[in-house]
């Protein structure tokens, strides 16, 4: 008998069909994945196990965890199993944790609501065991930190101590590592797959990321639209996929793109020896505030028609030096210059190299004010021109913009509410494209969208490519996909670029440790011409 | 760095938390700066409105067919001669060693008649913030953890009547009900302290609870509203997920979060009570600082207008530094960010 059993599991939510005949086990020891793009339901399976649906939700079929049919059962035995018999891990580490609570007391918690015989002490003492197991130990982690005082991936780690404290005989992840960098996503996996070694538990991993789990996973279900629509061991599952979607989702997230060839090298934007520094408050109560270094002697040039590319992870000076290339905020020492004439005049933005310059945003929910038509929205940049168009030269460039990026110029006269996280994108790139600007900053531009809406983009980044000489700086903490859409790229670390050089040499023959380690913890997709049969 | 232990009392619990003592001090540094210039710079503000004000307390008090030198001696006896600058340096430096003046309408100390006012305005305010928590801390928690169910629906109308009735109205609906036709309680009057604390309480709870509602009214929404917000944090989720109940991941993770919005509104409603409550106190013909200022005013007696606003815009920006420190104590992310 497997430990969980999910049979014929539908689900819907207030009327509106969500799950249907969902049927997948999971068995003590073994590693399940979930994997498909948002909206196919992997989220809610995982809810679904824990019993923590939203309100208005109706289920059938049947969630067996051993003998029990925990469709059937009280809420107050959910809430005995839950944190006791099934863990779960959530997707995002920086508000996951209750931010006036020590990491200490929420461990401890786990602990003393499944077995309040246990005295305080005990239990934080339980607490330490549990966070130094996950790589937390006491000595440099007291249980007295608050979780504002940890990165990300630590507090990955509180998160995980927190659904492992009883060793539960079922762990749930649900986009464990989606929030963290590729080195940190390296060690939360390994841990997580000790972790169920050691344990023997089982483990249900919700991702959207096929790489993370190809070479991780026991067994891989695919979802798409609320169902199942193939699933098997995770070989042969590669080495078949019988389901067409199965092989347009390995597709899509190894998608390659064919930029035309750059032209030759001419420069457009230099960054001489550019620093920025922040004031940090201070440690005690009269002592001098130190500072942290965001981005130390920067130097690179951009040359017209390159797509060059910026690799590192959080906190590494990758946003503040692009906020310093757009002048939003200004340097303390160096230069940026765009065709010879700085970014920064003075105290102020320089406009005329402003104007040569336009930014699309990570969020494409984010970035849009929602009260304005798309029309007002891309052409918001007018404001930079000296004379901005009007009447029938305006909507000539909002058609022609809406064209370019694969939208209708009907769309001009819609809401941001009304288009998906794909067309979204493409508005943000009709937004920064339709005063050709001479250099574009694409600012995680992709990593928020789905693999096959982002095959989908990086498709027509490619034609804009063609069509437009488009130079633009590409900054991602993707390595797979600065791979494709780059010549060149630099590797930025503590606010230092470590490595630079053509994109497929720095690939394939790093030269710094840690564009080694980059590139090593990346996770990559199997190459199922090789998988053992 | 070094830690210090601190300890919160909670529902009869009790639970100790680390907080860094430099983060704290230095925070509690920071605010208290903040508080000296504030007053510093209300009390000049204070000053010149009241020296810009129309109106001669002198010429006022003698009439207008008082005579030039009769004039110049009372203007001196006052001190109202001699330049800006001694004049609001004589004040400030009276302020602080407790000298406020003497009344140019009563002839008897400022101090006197502010204190006696400020031992039934304090209790008053204390205890209609009191009243207001304890109603509307169960009440919008109650609506919180119901929302959208009829108890929700219930808290809110009744919360909505309460945020649009003038409290007056209510004043004047208990003293029907309890002062006229049960006759628990007088209509109005004060007996003063020195008939016992029992009596003063007494005179006291009708005026407090009329002051209350309304403020309670408010407060509920507020703490509903924040509650809910932090009820779809990610960290409820977690709650849930260890095994919590609803209630238990309420209390135990959503109360503390929720209480920022909160506390805001509360120091702002001590502020408002202490200063706001003069119908109430005309209503129940209390010898309140609200009166006090009124006849003041319209007696132009500048002196204890000065020294009242002074002593209620202190009052308001202690409550703030008293709310800034208990920010603190609640968000330790709040201790570091200064």
């Amino acid at each position: 008998m497997s430990l969980l059993d999910i049979t014929n599991l539908s689900l819907s939510i207030h009327d509106y069909s969500v799950l249907h005949d969902v049927t997948l086990t999971v068995d003590a020891g073994e590693i399940v994945a979930i994997t498909g793009e948002s909206g196919s339901g992997k989220s809610m399976t995982a809810l679904a196990a824990m019993q923590l649906l939203p309100k208005g939700s109706r289920t059938s079929g049947n969630i067996m965890l051993g003998e029990r049919d925990l469709t059937r059962l009280s809420e107050r035995a959910l809430c005995d199993i839950r944190g006791n018999e099934i863990g779960m891990v959530f997707q995002e580490p920086m508000t996951a944790l209750n931010p006036v609570q020590t990491i200490g007391q929420q461990v401890a918690e786990t602990i003393r609501v499944h077995h309040p015989e246990i005295t305080r002490a005990a239990a934080m003492a339980r607490a330490a065991e549990t966070l130094a197991r996950v790589g937390l130990p006491s000595e440099r982690f007291p249980l007295s930190r608050y979780p504002h005082e940890l990165s990300g991936g630590q507090r990955q780690r509180v998160v995980i101590a927190m659904a492992i404290a009883l060793q539960p005989r079922l762990l749930i992840a649900d986009e464990p590592t989606t929030a963290l960098d590729v080195t940190t996503q390296a060690q939360i996996l390994a841990l997580l797959k000790r972790l169920t070694q050691e344990d023997g538990m089982g483990l249900l991993m919700i991702t959207h990321d096929l790489a993370v789990v190809a070479d991780m996973a026991d067994r891989i279900v695919v979802m798409r639209q609320g169902k199942v629509v193939e699933q098997g061991a995770t070989h042969q599952l590669l080495r078949d996929m019988r389901h067409p979607y199965t092989k347009m989702l390995f597709a899509a997230s190894g998608h390659l793109v064919n930029l035309p060839p750059a032209p030759p090298p001419r420069p457009l934007l230099k960054v001489e020896n550019v620093s920025r520094a922040y004031r940090l408050p201070r440690s005690s109560l009269f002592g001098a505030p130190s500072s942290m270094t965001a981005v130390d002697d920067v130097s690179f040039t951009i040359q017209r028609g390159e797509r060059l590319g910026l690799v590192g992870e959080s906190g590494c000076g990758k946003s503040t030096l692009t906020r310093a290339l757009l002048g939003l905020e200004q340097v303390q020492s160096g230069a940026i210059t765009l065709d010879g004439e700085p970014v920064f005049s003075g105290d102020k933005p320089n406009l005329a190299v402003r104007r040569k310059m336009q930014v699309v945003f990570q969020d494409p929910f984010g970035s849009f004010n929602p009260r304005h038509r798309v029309e007002r929205l891309i052409t918001e940049s007018f404001h930079l021109l000296p004379t901005p168009p009007r009447g029938a030269e305006r909507q000539k460039m909002i058609d022609e913009a809406l064209i370019a990026v694969g939208l209708k110029p009907s769309d001009a006269r819609k809401y941001i509410h009304e288009f998906s996280g794909g067309q979204r994108q493409r508005i943000a790139i009709a937004r920064a494209l339709i005063i050709r600007p001479d250099l574009i900053l694409f600012d995680e531009a992709v990593s928020a969208l789905d693999v096959s809406v982002r095959a989908q983009i990086l498709d027509l980044l490619a034609e804009l490519c063609a069509a437009y000489d488009l130079t633009y700086l590409f900054i991602s903490h993707d390595l797979s996909v600065v791979r494709t859409v780059t010549d060149r790229v630099l590797v930025m670390k503590s606010g230092k670029i470590v490595e630079e050089g053509p994109t497929a040499q720095v690939f394939e023959n790093p030269q710094h440790p840690y564009t080694r380690k980059l590139i090593a913890a990346a996770p990559v997709l199997p190459d199922t011409s090789k998988v053992p049969v | 760095m070094e830690f210090s232990q601190i300890t919160f009392g909670r529902t009869g619990r009790r639970r100790t938390a680390r907080i860094p003592s430099a983060l704290m001090l230095r925070y509690t540094l920071k605010r208290f700066v903040s508080l000296v210039l504030s007053l510093v710079v209300a009390s000049m503000v204070i000053f010149t409105v009241i020296e810009i004000a129309p109106g001669d307390p002198a010429s006022f008090m003698l009439g207008i067919n008082a005579q030039p030198e009769t004039l110049a001696a009372l203007r001196a006896e006052l001190g109202l001669e001699g330049s800006k600058t001694t004049r609001y340096l004589a004040w400030i430096g009276g302020m602080v060693t407790g000298d406020f003046g003497t009344s140019y309408t009563y002839r008897t100390p400022v101090l006197d008649m502010v204190g006696d006012r400020l031992w039934v305005s304090l209790p008053l305010a204390s205890l209609a913030l009191l009243l207001s928590t304890l109603i509307a801390f169960p009440a919008g928690i109650y609506a919180a953890s119901r929302r959208g169910q009829a108890g929700d629906m219930g808290v809110m109308g009744a919360t909505q009547l309460g945020v649009a009735v003038p409290n007056f109205w209510f004043a004047m609906m208990l003293v029907l009900v309890f002062a006229i036709n049960l006759r628990w309680f007088s209509a109005g009057g004060f007996v003063g302290w020195d008939k016992g604390l029992l009596a003063g309480l007494h005179a006291l709870t009708l005026p407090a609870i009329a002051l209350a509602l309304p403020q309670a009214a408010i407060l509920a929404r507020v703490m509903r509203s924040s509650l809910l917000d932090v009820l779809g944090e990610d960290f409820m989720r977690t709650a849930r997920a260890k095994g919590l109940s609803e209630r238990q991941a309420l209390w135990r993770h959503g109360l503390r979060n929720a209480l920022i919005p909160v506390l805001t509104i509360i120091g702002l409603q001590f502020s408002f009570l202490l200063a706001g409550s003069i119908i109430i106190e005309q209503v129940f013909y209390l010898p309140g600082l609200g009166r006090l200022i009124f006849q003041s005013i319209s007696a132009r007696d500048l002196i204890v207008v000065e020294s009242v606003v002074m002593l209620l815009v202190f009052s308001v920006i202690m409550m703030n530094f008293l709310v800034d420190l208990a920010y603190a104590a609640v968000d330790p992310r709040l201790r570091a960010r200064t």
